[in-house]
Parts: structure tokens; C-alpha cells; sequence
């Protein structure tokens, strides 16, 4: 919604834009406390927020700039409810989510910037969602949001989805945004849950809406998509009925969403369309592999070690270091892991992730020393982010007995 | 270039409300027309059918304009044409004609002290 208004009101008006929506949420709960909430609740608050724009449009008519590209046709009643009502279509709307997604994405912004932008406007996140998802304060948060917004309304209009070169310019950072916002649901490290499924579906709506525009549908979207489809699909027993989470090889696949592997699959075959690698594509395909096995036991883990090679020649990182680590370990057995373990490059960052310390303890389980076993496990535990990563990994350490 | 109102006479009041949608659409987008040829110098505004009349020295006010509905004032905008004959040609593309009405044009007179 502010991302509609926005674009009608210009983006140097951000906050006339939220204000008004905020405006129509009052309104719509004002009303609903006498007559009950309507059996559409998002078309109704749609219509208020409508309304909304045409009273202010009205009252300042002339008192305000708004979106240069509509010129001088909000002025006048004979233009001005068909430009608005043509905002608010649905085609439009989906349009309007994406431009202001490429607006959020602007580089002028650090990335994780981006993310709380796009959570807050686009997602509707409260500041203190967004300092959820970020592990940060609210006060924090409200602030860099206020600095944001200050950057995004000083930027003289809306990205520009027509102009294809900024477009391509602009969609690495598009991506970047999405998958970091998918990764913070999917392996969250927030104090409440390890997992958030919210965030995983907000990024999955807002990548589909990527795929639908004749210029976001490219290779690397699609390979984007497909690891979110494919990773997304295991969330069913990630966590169980009880709230504890499951290990990879614990889960029990029937549950697995085969709607969701199936869909990740085909558009891990679109992403091949392209000469372009992303780091989006091997992590695709190592979801995919995971979803192909029918059973752990079947996992090709071969396979996965080489796509986890790949992955570090085109995007090193400690935490694709120790998953690759742990592939190893299921190849050849618990002494390569842990000697993969100990040659990770950069380890140091890893000293406060939990899974660090557990997989240590997990693969010296296997080797049958559980004293050394246990003591990394305690370490894990005191590193654990939220009650369900405590929990699973006190499951764990009962396992060294 | 010279500066020339454009008055809509005509209205059809016996269009159903998704002709009128119709309608609307059809002025919005003469006018982004106009706009986009750098034409349009002032939107102006549709008008009320009906509304009161003051006249005289004696400032009577009265209901009115009773006109034949084919008469009726619906709206203006000013727009900048090379001269005459191409405001008139401009005036072409309202859909007011369609629904058989008319655009009066005038050029705004500029009056020198």
C-alpha cells in the first residue's frame, strides 16, 4: 500500500505516503470495531487507502509536488480518480511492490539497510519486527529506518523498471536483498526461533513478483528461486509439532513439501539458461540434492562436497567452509571432517556460532569420544541463540552418554 | 503559441455507470495525450450541470442555467495551440463529441494596461 502511494504521491513524499496508510489502518479498525471485520479485509483497506490519497490529493491540490511522471494530471477532477484508481489495479500494484523494491535496493544504502527497507515498506514489518529479524534494538532499528527513509526520499523518483540497463544494474543488489531476507527466516538467529517461516515466505512472494516482470526473469533469479523453493520445502519438519529443531538427517522426508521440491526443480532447470555461475545456483543445486535423496542414507554426498568446492572458489565463507566440512565428514567419515574442520580458513569467525562448536561435537560423537563430544556441545549450548537451538543441542549432548 | 480555452458543451445522462467508467477513461487518457504533446497548459476542472446565476445591477440570484442539456457548460481546460485553426484541431480528440456535444475554443485575450 505505501508502496502504491508512494508512487502516486512521488517518493520525495515517502512520509505522506505512510502517513495515509497508517491513516486507512485507523480507520479500517475504527470501523471494524462496531460492524465486524469485512470478508475482505485487504480489498476494503485497499479502498480506504484510495480514498485516502484522492482526499489529500484534493485538499493540497496544488500545495504539493507529486510523482513527475503523472505531471499535472492529479490537479484536475477530470483526470484525477482515473490515475489513482488505475494505481490501485491489480497489474499496477504488483508493479508498484517491485519498483519500490529496486528503490529500496539502492547502493547508497548498506545492505542490511536494504533488507530492514524492504521488510518495513514492502513486507509491513512494525520497527520492531525489523529489529527482530535483525537481532538489533528497536531503537536502533527506528533510527536506521528514519536515515533510510531520508535517503529513499531524496532520491528524485522511483527506480525506473522500464530503463532495462538499470535494471540489470540494479538486480544483483535485488537479489542479494531477497536471499539474505529468505536466509534470516531459514536459519534465523533471532532470540525467539530459529526459524522463521515468515520471512522465508515474504522472500518467496517477492521473488515470484521478480519472475513475472519480463527483465527480472533471468537465470540467476531463477536460481535463486529454486534454492529458496528447494530449501523452503524441508521447513515442514525443520522444526517439529513440539518446536525442536531437526537435524537433516533426523527429518522425517514424507513431510518434505514435494509441491515445492518439484517447482524448486524446474526452476533450477530455467536457471541453467544462462552462461552466468551465482553462488545462488550451486546452493540451488545442493538443495536440490538433498531433495532428490529419498532417504539421508541416499544423499549423494560426493556431489554435494564438490558443489560445496565450487561454491568456496566463487564465494568463500567460514559457514560454507564448516557445511562443506560436515559433507566431507558424511563422504569419508568423522577424521576427514574434523580435519577439514580444523583447516577452515578465517575459523575465528565462526567462535560464536553455535553449530560450530556442535559439529565438532557431533563428529568426535561419531569417533566414540564422547567426553571431548560433551564438552563442545556445553559450548555450543552457551552460544545458543534462541530456546529451540539450547534445546536441540541439549539433545545432543544427552546423546554422549 | 497562444493560449486557448476549450469549453465542453453536451452531456448524456442516460449512460450507465460502466459507460461512464468508459467515459472517464477516455478524457484520462486525451489528456495524457495532451500533456504528453506539451499542449496542456492548465487541466481545469469538470463542472456541476447545475448551480445558481447572479445577474443585474441588482445582483438577483437564481437557479440556472436553464439550458437545453445539448448547452450545458461540463468543464474547460486551457491549452497552448500555434493558433487557432490548430486548437481546433486539437479540439478533435474530446470525447465530449463522441457522445455528440461540442468544444467551443477561445483564445484568452491578453489585455495591456
Amino acid at each position: 500500500m505505501v508502496a502504491v502511494l508512494t508512487r502516486i504521491f512521488g517518493v520525495h513524499n515517502f512520509a505522506l505516503a505512510e502517513d495515509a496508510v497508517q491513516d486507512a489502518f485507523c480507520r479500517a479498525v475504527e470501523v471494524w470495531k462496531f460492524k465486524g471485520v469485512p470478508e475482505n479485509p485487504s480489498a476494503w483497506l485497499m479502498a480506504i487507502a484510495k480514498n485516502r490519497a484522492l482526499d489529500v490529493l484534493r485538499r493540497q491540490r496544488t500545495a504539493r509536488n507529486y510523482a513527475p511522471e503523472f505531471g499535472r494530471l492529479l490537479e484536475s477532477e477530470w483526470t484525477l480518480a482515473p490515475v489513482v484508481e488505475e494505481q490501485f489495479s491489480e497489474t499496477v500494484i504488483k508493479d508498484g511492490v517491485l519498483r519500490m523494491m529496486f528503490s529500496c535496493c539502492q547502493p547508497r544504502l548498506p545492505e542490511e539497510a536494504q533488507v530492514g527497507l524492504v521488510l518495513h515498506i514492502l513486507c509491513g514489518f512494525s520497527v520492531s519486527e525489523v529489529a527482530g529479524a535483525f537481532m538489533s534494538t528497536h531503537a536502533a532499528v527506528e533510527k536506521r529506518l528514519a536515515r533510510s527513509k531520508k535517503v529513499l526520499a531524496e532520491s528524485r523518483r522511483l527506480f525506473d523498471l522500464a530503463n532495462a540497463t538499470e535494471f540489470a544494474e540494479r538486480l544483483p543488489a535485488v537479489h542479494r536483498a531477497l536471499y539474505l531476507l529468505f536466509n534470516e527466516g531459514y536459519h534465523g538467529a533471532s532470540a525467539e526461533a530459529a526459524v522463521r517461516g515468515e520471512l522465508c515466505r515474504e522472500a518467496m512472494r517477492l521473488t515470484a513478483l521478480l519472475i513475472e516482470h519480463p527483465l527480472g526473469k533471468t537465470p540467476v533469479t531463477h536460481a535463486l528461486a529454486a534454492l529458496m523453493c528447494l530449501n523452503a520445502a524441508r521447513l515442514p519438519t525443520k522444526v517439529d509439532s513440539l518446536g525442536n529443531l531437526n537435524s537433516l538427517g533426523d527429518q522425517d522426508r514424507s513431510r518434505w513439501d514435494r509441491k515445492l521440491i518439484g517447482e524448486g526443480l524446474a526452476l533450477w532447470e530455467l536457471s541453467a539458461a544462462g552462461s552466468e555461475l551465482t553462488a545462488y545456483h550451486i546452493e540451488a543445486a545442493i538443495g536440490a540434492a538433498h531433495g532428490r535423496a529419498a532417504r539421508a542414507e541416499d544423499t549423494d554426498w560426493p556431489a554435494i562436497v564438490a558443489l560445496y568446492d565450487a561454491l568456496m572458489t566463487l564465494h568463500p565463507s567460514p559457514v560454507a567452509a564448516l557445511s562443506r566440512a560436515i559433507a566431507v565428514a558424511q563422504r569419508d567419515g568423522p577424521d576427514r571432517g574434523l580435519a577439514e574442520l580444523a583447516a577452515i580458513d578465517g575459523a575465528e569467525r565462526l567462535e560464536k556460532y553455535p553449530f560450530y562448536p556442535a559439529t565438532l561435537g557431533e563428529l568426535e560423537l561419531r569417533r566414540g569420544r564422547n567426553e571431548v563430544a560433551r564438552e563442545h556441545f556445553r559450548t555450543a549450548i552457551k552460544l545458543g541463540r534462541n530456546p529451540m537451538e539450547r534445546r536441540f543441542l541439549e539433545l545432543r549432548l544427552q546423546a554422549c552418554r | 503559441m497562444s493560449e486557448f480555452t476549450y469549453l465542453f458543451r453536451g452531456r448524456d445522462m442516460t449512460v450507465s455507470r460502466e459507460q461512464q467508467q468508459k467515459t472517464m477513461e477516455k478524457w484520462a487518457a486525451w489528456f495524457k495525450e495532451l500533456t504528453a504533446n506539451g499542449h496542456l497548459k492548465e487541466p481545469g476542472h469538470p463542472l456541476v450541470a447545475t448551480g445558481k446565476v447572479v445577474g443585474g445591477k441588482k445582483k438577483t440570484v437564481s437557479d440556472g442555467p436553464f439550458v437545453e442539456a445539448k448547452d450545458i457548460i461540463g468543464g474547460y481546460v486551457v491549452v497552448e495551440a500555434r493558433d487557432l485553426a490548430h486548437a481546433a484541431e486539437l479540439a478533435k480528440g474530446c470525447p465530449v463529441l463522441e457522445i455528440g456535444g461540442s468544444v467551443e475554443i477561445r483564445e484568452i485575450r491578453t489585455i495591456n494596461v
